[in-house]
């Protein structure tokens, strides 16, 4: 047996003896996954049963090194460990914008400290994370935010960053522990003027506001600084050169947002529609043209899938180009849109129930409405195009 | 395994990529194309081809082969595809191969070295109207004497009338639809009562309509077994579609790149027309798609040489992905090109008509996305 052969055994008795029933059925939604965080209120005792064991083993960060709280699996072992898990219908222990945006930059930008003591705490789930990029007038124009730190000397309670402003679309800003947050350091330089600060979300002058979107969930709030007191070693990467760590995140933020597009990692939507529309007498889904477009958007989404693969494969080995997660969060985002638009045609009017129990309170139609979101949060469609075309297909600026 | 090209593929593609790009370019194309050659490839190239060792890729070590896969196959094919070089690469190293992989040792040492030396072409019998449906085989094949008596027509059988043999699926036995009873014979050129005639296409490679009026071959030309060529027929269909989607990941790439270029060059308004926006996003749109074909295709042909049961779907993923990728890339090709895209002095153009013909190559890409729906069971 190879080693990868006895490494896959492993695993798969790992966690066969350590996975509970319960971990092992599909999530209902983000109310249904595990977010940790000082606040957060497990649904069940397997809930955090599976977040201690998978924690003690590093298994939340399968790839991270040991000492920052991962397993240190190489790119095939990750990757064997994540089809175990989806072979056995193992839920992910730790849902974690640490883990998935705000960890790589500490990887790459972090000094050997702060790695030591945040990654510990995200791969415990320990920290609830949220992420201060967007505000009222910076969306697709990100870099133009001005939300602004003020440097204070202060030889008796330590240098530090005043920071007043407002950030906009924070996901779950209510729920978070700390905030990982873009601010302006020298309003001269656009670029060369903004840091990435890490602060706790209880410091005086933080508030925050929910925002209703067309779903009825409040996912984002608004976030207001007044007079947010920062330690001066509570930044990440170099005065002034925060956009460079904010853009590797974004990377990160995009690749998160495109797997979107794997949909709930069922083979065939087409298949699971046939309840809804019926077969007709050849075996058919009674509805020709809709059943042209879901084998189609099958097509799409095998492709995509594979496409997925791909590009895991080509950036843990180093040959993918630094740009690819802008496509990925083009074409997942995309394809999930379209997911839900068949979902939603598929359902007819069973679909469009909101409250009802049937619908388990209008899950369909609320999903669909969400992913709308897809192709705006983290960047556009638009913005990932413009990104492809200048820095993948190197066209001419306007 | 990850789902990118190791080293030895790699180099694979380094060579084939300088080999088609010296050998094989659009104006090697061009100069067949022009002199009206009948059989619209270079018999030259074909033996070069052979001499680079290609020929051999999907042949077993055993038979004197490389003995190597569809991930080989498609390295070489997606070359071909962004050159444009007309060879009989598809049809003969990768799909009659595939076929005659199921062959006794006679048949096997009657056409096996004359591939791996690059002097022996096949062609494929298998349509019978035009569209691709090989359940609905209709030709026949009946017992006579040692042997068996064809009669029926075919079509689209490419390079037919340069063919030193013909691989052709007829009926042994049961009726039209029937999934057994089928029977695979190597037919060759000589054959007498057999009417091949051949027909210029769209992208300038010549098919042949074929008709077959009792014409008798002996038991000896059986591929396979009698009556279950269902699993022959379906390894030339798997590899020469998993091979056309390959080529076209190459033809759509090869159109995306020239017409990028172009972006680049054209000005108009003072500007590059590759400044404005509205060219950008379709220009990223289509590289998106190509990447998502791209990947699509790799992982079919993985699966296939891994044996996966999940192979056969990925084959029509990638059949379908492809040619929808490739058509969008031709037609952006051109249209973005604006007037030139519409000269024949121009490139472009000769990608959408290669295009146009390898979507139809064993079906298109409305029967492969009808095959993923049938699959999932609706």
């Amino acid at each position: 047996m190879s080693d990868l052969e006895q490494f896959k055994t492993e695993i798969r008795s790992w966690l066969e003896e350590n996975c509970p029933p319960e971990m092992r059925k599909p999530v209902r939604g983000d109310e249904d996954m595990c977010w940790g965080g000082r606040n957060f209120e497990f649904q069940s005792e397997a809930q955090k049963l599976w977040l201690e064991r998978c924690a003690a083993k590093g298994y939340t960060v399968p790839d991270w090194p040991k000492e920052y709280g991962g397993a240190g699996m190489s790119p095939a072992e990750t990757k064997i460990f994540r089809r175990e898990m989806a072979k056995l219908g193992c839920r992910s222990p730790l849902s974690s914008f640490g883990i998935w945006m705000l960890g790589p930059a500490l990887l790459k930008f972090g000094t050997e400290e702060q790695k030591v003591h945040y990654l510990n705490q995200i791969a415990r789930g320990e920290i609830r994370w949220c992420q201060g990029y967007s505000e009222p007038g910076s969306g697709s124009d990100l870099v133009s935010l001005q939300t602004f730190g003020e440097e204070v000397s202060d030889p008796v309670g330590g240098d530090h960053w005043v920071v007043n402003g407002q950030k906009v679309w924070t996901s779950y800003a209510d729920k978070a522990d700390w905030i990982f947050c873009l601010v302006r350091t020298d309003k001269e330089d656009k670029y060369r003027g903004i840091s990435f600060l890490l602060f706790d979300m209880e410091t005086p002058g933080v508030s925050t506001k929910p925002i209703k979107l067309i779903s009825g969930s409040s996912p984002f709030c608004e976030t207001f600084f007044d007079d947010v007191k920062v330690p001066k070693d509570q930044i990440v990467g170099e005065l002034n050169r925060g956009w460079d760590v904010a853009k590797y995140l974004l990377g990160h933020e995009r690749e998160m947002i495109s797997g979107g597009g794997l949909g709930d990692g069922s083979p065939s939507l087409g298949a699971k529609m046939t309840g809804a529309i019926g077969l007709n007498g050849l075996g058919m889904l009674d509805d020709q043209i809709l059943r042209s477009e879901l084998a189609q958007f099958d097509v799409d989404a095998l492709a995509f899938r594979a496409m997925a693969e791909k590009f895991m494969d080509e950036m843990k080995a180093g040959k993918s180009h630094p740009a690819q997660p802008n496509m990925m969060k083009y074409a997942g985002t995309e394809l999930n849109k379209q997911r839900h638009e068949l979902v939603m045609s598929a359902g007819g009017s069973d679909a469009l129930e909101w409250e009802s129990e049937a619908s388990r309170g209008g899950k369909k139609p609320r999903e669909w409405l969400r992913t709308k979101a897809n192709s705006i949060e983290g960047g556009t469609s638009e913005i990932m195009l413009n990104v492809i075309s200048k820095r993948i297909l190197e066209l001419p600026d306007g | 395994m990850p789902l990118f090209l190791d080293d030895d593929q790699s180099m694979l593609q380094d060579s084939a990529r300088e080999f088609m790009k010296a050998e094989g370019s659009v104006s090697h194309f061009r100069e067949f194309r022009d002199k009206n050659c009948k059989d619209g490839f270079s018999h030259g190239l074909w033996k070069q081809f052979a001499e680079m060792g290609f020929t051999g890729i999907l042949v077993s070590e055993d038979d004197g082969g490389l003995g190597l896969g569809h991930v080989e196959a498609g390295v070489v094919l997606e070359q071909i595809g962004r050159n444009l070089t007309p060879s009989p690469f598809l049809t003969t190293a990768v799909a009659g191969v595939a076929a005659l992989s199921h062959a006794d040792a006679e048949l096997k040492g009657q056409y096996l070295p004359g591939i791996l030396s690059g002097d022996t072409v096949l062609g494929l019998a298998i349509d019978e109207k035009s569209k691709h449906r090989p359940d609905q085989i209709a030709m026949t094949a009946e017992r006579s004497g040692n042997g068996f008596k064809l009669t029926g027509r075919k079509q689209f059988v490419i390079h037919g009338a340069s063919a030193d043999m013909l691989i052709v699926a007829a009926r042994t036995s049961g009726s039209t639809g029937d999934a057994d009873g089928l029977t695979l014979f190597a037919v060759p050129k000589d054959a007498a009562n057999m009417d091949v005639n051949p027909v210029r296409l769209v992208d300038s490679a010549v098919a042949a309509h074929v008709k077959f009026d009792g014409v008798e071959v002996n038991a000896d030309s059986v591929i396979g077994e009698v009556d279950q060529g269902g699993e022959v027929l379906g390894a030339l269909l798997t590899a020469g579609r998993i091979g056309s989607a390959s080529e076209m990941v190459g033809v759509g790439g090869g159109a995306m790149d020239i017409t990028v270029d172009y972006l680049k060059e054209r000005k108009q308004f003072g500007s590059p027309i590759g400044s404005f926006q509205a060219l950008q996003h379709r220009a990223a749109h289509l590289y998106s798609e190509m990447e998502i074909a791209g990947a699509a295709v790799l992982k079919a042909g993985q699966l296939l040489d891994a044996g996966a049961d999940n192979a056969a779907l990925y084959v029509h993923v990638a059949k379908a992905k492809a040619s929808k990728a490739a058509n969008l890339a031709v037609r952006e090709g051109v249209q973005m090109h604006g007037g030139v895209g519409m000269t024949d002095e121009y490139d472009i153009g000769l990608y959408m008509k290669r295009d146009r013909a390898l979507s139809e190559f064993l079906g298109d890409a409305n029967y492969h996305t009808n095959k993923v729906a049938e699959l999932h069971g609706y």
